[in-house]
């Protein structure tokens, strides 16, 4: 092999590079990591079904968002036939309260950094 | 032919996938065994193609240049372009690396109306490499995000840059918008143009598609078909610390997702995509041009048996005489 020095580190380099992902959650030791979300509630069911919050809340707030400041909508009839006022900090906020508890965990665990709290108001037991 | 073979290829690996995640469930072959496979066949294949380019002699000096050689004091070198010291080729080939400065010298012949050949610059083919490139650059790097734990901050500025239109709800990337519209310059590029056209075989088909499959799989996935990216990427922090837990109520999208990034990774030792650490091991960038200052002699020379004049005098010098041939030594 040729340039046998300049090969090899050049191929270490590329590879410490390259497996940052491998190395990075050993040095942080947060590799099992899994944040744990309190609902602060005792209520078995959401607006909608778990799986579907958990995917698609986004989505609903957007909708929420339009219906209630586009057209002045401000009941949501979920899919099991149940009304709700669609509000971010009474109805959602009302059970979750806890917006570090619940909110923040998987939106800092993926790197989401959403605006919502930008104009609305987190309730007072978060703020403790 | 080829195109309508990679085509037809790409439908496979997504029909498989499709099938494979969505209707048989097979989460753990999927998720976990192909995964790991690909990985182990990309280090692998990747080390040995290098070793492999690193073990071919180079016997001959042979940078192309553009650019003045270093000769005489008066006489302006051009230091990068045609680089004596190793410097001057580190530069090179960071500019080559970063800026595509070879490709950016593309140029297109062209014969115009009354016979005369005009030579101009095409400079398209850059645009589109360098914009395909730098946003594969960011998206990958903003893919840590799921990968790392907990995700450093400049991996967050750069989401919040990309995502600078704050619309829709999650933001569109503007990296997104551009890779795929690059993949669609360099792709139709290829079944356009006639004359590259005519070059395209299967590999370059393959690549494109096989990449603005994983582009939109990806974008289908952020905007239509939401995941729980909680599960993600506890997933994805599984697998990358040798502890991987079978991924659970995550649609079949990201499987195909997955699957093929899995097979982006396996084919890339043996396909055209190694120019990524091809590029530094091209003889044509990574000399230095200092023929006249250094002499380079081909490893393998080995003493030739020669027979000079002097002794083919003294051989036939009798001869010579009698003939009367004119003779150097008496």
């Amino acid at each position: 092999m040729f340039d046998k020095g300049k090969i090899i580190t050049g191929i270490v380099i590329f590879f410490i590079i390259l497996f940052i992902p491998l190395w990075y959650n050993a040095v942080t030791g947060k590799a099992g990591y899994v944040p744990e979300l309190k609902t602060g509630t005792d209520e078995k069911e959401c607006v909608e079904k778990t799986p579907y919050m958990r995917e698609k809340h986004t989505e609903l707030l957007t909708r929420w968002k339009e219906a209630v400041v586009r057209d002045g909508e401000r009941t949501y009839r979920a899919s099991n036939g149940k009304t709700y006022a669609m509000s971010l900090t009474k109805t959602c906020m009302g059970c979750h309260a806890n917006k570090e508890q619940f909110c923040d965990r998987c939106h800092n665990y993926t790197s989401v950094k959403p605006y919502c709290w930008d104009c609305h108001n987190v309730p007072k037991v978060a703020r403790k | 032919m080829y195109l309508s073979y990679s085509i037809i290829l790409i439908l496979i690996i997504i029909g498989f996938s499709y099938v494979a995640a969505g209707l048989l469930g097979c989460r753990v072959l999927l998720g976990i065994i192909v995964p790991y496979a690909a990985g182990t066949i990309f280090v692998v294949g990747f080390v040995y193609r290098v070793i492999l380019w690193a073990r071919s002699p180079v016997p001959f000096h042979i940078p192309a240049v553009c650019g003045q050689q270093i000769s005489l004091p008066w006489i302006k070198s051009d230091k990068i372009e045609s680089p004596h010291t190793s410097w001057g080729v580190v530069s090179r080939m960071v500019l080559e690396v970063l800026l595509f400065r070879s490709l950016f010298r593309n140029d297109r012949v062209d014969i115009n109306k009354p016979e005369r050949l005009i030579y101009g610059g095409n400079r398209w083919l850059w645009l589109g490499a360098m914009i395909f490139h730098w946003s594969l650059l960011v998206i990958l790097l903003r893919h840590l995000r799921f990968f790392i734990e907990p995700a450093p901050g400049c991996i967050e500025v750069l989401q919040s840059i990309d995502g600078f239109f704050q619309w829709p709800l999650p933001a569109l990337y503007v990296t997104n918008i551009f890779i795929f519209l690059a993949l669609l310059y360099l792709f139709g590029r290829r079944l356009f143009n006639p004359q590259v056209r005519h070059l395209s075989l299967l590999s370059d088909y393959f690549a494109l598609l096989l990449i603005g499959s994983i582009a939109s799989t990806g974008i289908l996935m952020r905007h239509f078909y939401k995941v729980d990216l909680m599960q993600i990427k506890r997933f994805s922090l599984g697998i990358l610390s040798f502890d991987p837990v079978t991924p659970e109520g995550i649609g079949t999208i990201f499987y195909v997702h997955l699957f093929l990034v899995s097979v982006l990774f396996a084919y890339f030792p043996f396909s055209k995509l190694m120019h990524m650490g091809g590029v530094l091991l091209s003889p044509t960038r990574n000399l230095m041009n200092n023929s006249r200052m250094k002499r380079h002699i081909n490893p393998w020379d080995y003493p030739v048996k020669v027979h000079t004049y002097e002794e083919y005098e003294d051989e036939f010098r009798a001869a010579m005489k009698e003939v009367g041939l004119p003779i150097e030594k008496e």
